[in-house]
């Protein structure tokens, strides 16, 4: 199948801010892509330039079989941006409806549409009442209208609930089984690894690593911590068994590769008179993600 | 297209409702030819004109300075304020262009200056109307205020566009839309009537002067609305141009005017980064 999206040796700089160097990327129909990176790593202009709000310095974009920014990109493509703004005297509803006139769609489905990301009782409220939540949900709500080929949204959980979290990203299942392309930006990295098929990290402005959760695991090599809790008095002796741990109060940690770790479990479990209970902890995220993000020098 | 030119107007007369310039504008256009027309009712007989067309002649100064800044002030935020708050970059994703989106804030502002110009305008001719029955003459120096009006209008929404992308910035589009009025309305006149008294009926007064009148369009709406009716000939000092100039002239100045402030926003607008 070929991608809704695809960008390859993009480079952009803003005078000596090199705010994008060669980066290329895919997104399939029906792919979920997040993309995650430091402050200032890159994804909102990344963003902008797929959009076709700004122009890239060199480098090739095709979105939906257009270049951005062409009238056929932008009628299927959606943008949430990352600090969504709407006119403060409108109501959720007139906002709402001006952005389906705008994409010739019926503008009688308004009120269904802000039922859908929970506006439904402020629907008739001026915008400039909404908290920051509400106004998030108003930017997804207009990011759904029609059905657009290809959500570019910059940070859409920020200022959303937990609960309205999830009613998100059960949102974007929906789309993406429909065969709509997802690229998110986040900071949140639990839930994106939870809800997406496939992560991108840009840090300084390039693309450091990308794939899902599993091969950034693997190809990070990280070590896998173990915690052995030790039975009465036996921790002298599981501290002889593994010289290199680090003993605590009741029991030892000691690190091994990924590749080591069936052969370290089993050694324990010759132990396991003197082992009351095994914890095996694998890299976090934010251990890989940090691993990846690590920028030149720091 | 037209549905997005029809879709930016709908949202574009909401917000101007909601931010009362509707009412601010008719209000304004009301009271002040109102207070005009009862002003000015005292000579009636002695110019042998109906009252209507006095009226029409005292509007004409009127309107020359408040139709300017009616539609400078609905239009100075047009863009800046889109590029402040924010709004811009997300409407600019959407498949409306940008001269559309400038199109229906156009049409929205210039219906909203239409109501506001016909309850001025027509409480003004009511009452002319109601107390001289040969008022009725008239109607037709009213109808051609009317229609000069909404093109002066149109014009300087046009400049008010183009100043609101040039700053970028709401209160920098304000203070520079005042600047404009100022500059165009006021000053300009001053300065070529002072250039006439200094330059004593030589080659300014004669080959400059009709040209400098009509560059302007204050000046040439002006022109054209007392030539036309010749009734006013005493309304303003600038008025004794209008027998020197082609009626046509001003005519022309008058429709060209709009168009080329319009085509000079867009042109601003398409410089103006998401
Ligand atoms: N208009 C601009 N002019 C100058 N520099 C810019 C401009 N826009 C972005 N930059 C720079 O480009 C770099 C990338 O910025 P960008 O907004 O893309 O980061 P980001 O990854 O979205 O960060 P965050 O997580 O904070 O949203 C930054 O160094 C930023 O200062
Ligand atoms: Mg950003």
């Amino acid at each position: 199948m070929t991608s809704t999206l695809t960008i390859s040796h993009l480079t952009k700089r803003f005078g000596g801010v090199h705010a994008l160097s060669d980066v290329s990327l895919s997104v399939a129909p029906g792919e979920r892509v997040a993309l995650l990176g430091h402050n200032g790593a890159g994804k909102s202009t990344m963003m902008k330039i797929m959009l076709g709000l700004i122009a890239p310095d060199s480098g090739d974009i095709t979105v939906c079989g257009a270049a951005p920014g062409d009238a056929e990109a932008r009628m299927k493509v959606a943008y949430l941006p990352e600090n969504v703004a709407f006119h403060p005297a409108l109501t959720g509803l007139e906002q709402v409806s001006f952005y389906m006139r705008l994409r010739n769609v019926d503008p009688r489905g308004a009120h269904d549409l802000l039922a859908r990301v929970g506006l439904a009782d402020a629907a008739t409220r001026r915008i400039g009442t909404f908290s920051k939540g509400m106004r998030q949900r108003v930017g997804l709500a207009q990011a759904l209208i029609g059905h657009p080929r290809l959500l570019v949204l910059d940070e859409p959980t920020s200022g959303l609930d937990p609960v309205s979290r999830r009613d998100f990203y059960e949102l974007l299942d929906g789309l993406a089984a429909d065969g709509a392309a997802i690229l998110l930006s986040s900071h949140a990295l639990t839930e994106v690894e939870a809800r997406t098929d496939r992560l991108l990290i840009l840090s300084g402005g390039r693309m450091v690593a990308e794939g899902s959760l599993h091969e950034l695991r693997s190809k990070a090599a990280l070590p896998v911590s173990l915690h052995i809790s030790a039975m009465n008095g036996h921790v002298s002796e599981l501290m002889g068994a593994f010289p290199n741990a680090i003993r605590t109060d009741a029991g030892l940690n000691l690190t091994c590769t990924q590749d080591d770790k069936l052969a370290t479990l089993a050694r324990i479990s010759d132990l396991r008179g003197m082992v009351a209970d095994l914890e095996v902890i694998p890299p976090s995220l934010e251990d890989i993600y940090s691993h990846f993000s690590r920028r030149d020098g720091q | 297209m037209i549905a997005g030119i029809l879709a930016t107007a709908r949202i574009e007369a909401n917000i101007a409702r909601r931010n009362r310039w509707v009412l601010i504008a008719v209000l304004l256009m009301v009271v002040f030819s109102l207070v005009l027309s009862a002003a000015g009712s005292a000579p009636t007989g002695a110019l042998g004109a109906d009252r209507l067309s006095v009226v029409v002649a005292s509007l004409t100064s009127l309107s020359v300075y408040l139709v300017p800044l009616v539609a400078l002030l609905m239009s100075f935020d047009a863009i800046a304020g889109e590029v402040e708050r924010g709004t811009l970059p997300l409407l600019l994703t959407y498949p409306v262009a940008r001269w559309e989106v400038l199109a229906g804030k156009l049409l929205a502002h210039v219906l909203i200056l239409i109501v506001a110009l016909a309850a001025g305008y027509g409480a003004a001719a009511l009452v002319a109307i109601l107390t001289d029955p040969q008022a009725m003459a008239g109607l037709g120096a009213l109808w051609r205020l009317t229609w000069t009006s909404v093109l002066l209008g149109a014009t300087f929404l046009g400049i008010g566009y183009a100043v609101s992308a040039l700053s970028r910035r709401a209160s920098g589009a304000a203070g520079l839309a005042v600047g404009v009025w100022l500059g165009l309305v006021v000053l300009y006149d001053l300065g070529l009537l002072a250039a006439v008294v200094a330059d004593e009926g030589g080659f300014f007064t004669t080959q400059l002067f009709p040209v400098a009148l009509l560059a302007n369009p204050a000046d040439a709406f002006r022109l054209f609305n007392l030539s036309a009716a010749e009734a006013g000939a005493a309304a303003s000092g600038v008025a004794g141009a209008a027998g020197m100039i082609p009626q046509w002239q001003s005519l022309t100045s008058v429709v060209v005017w709009p168009i080329a402030a319009l085509i000079l926003a867009a042109q601003v607008f398409r410089k103006v980064d998401a």
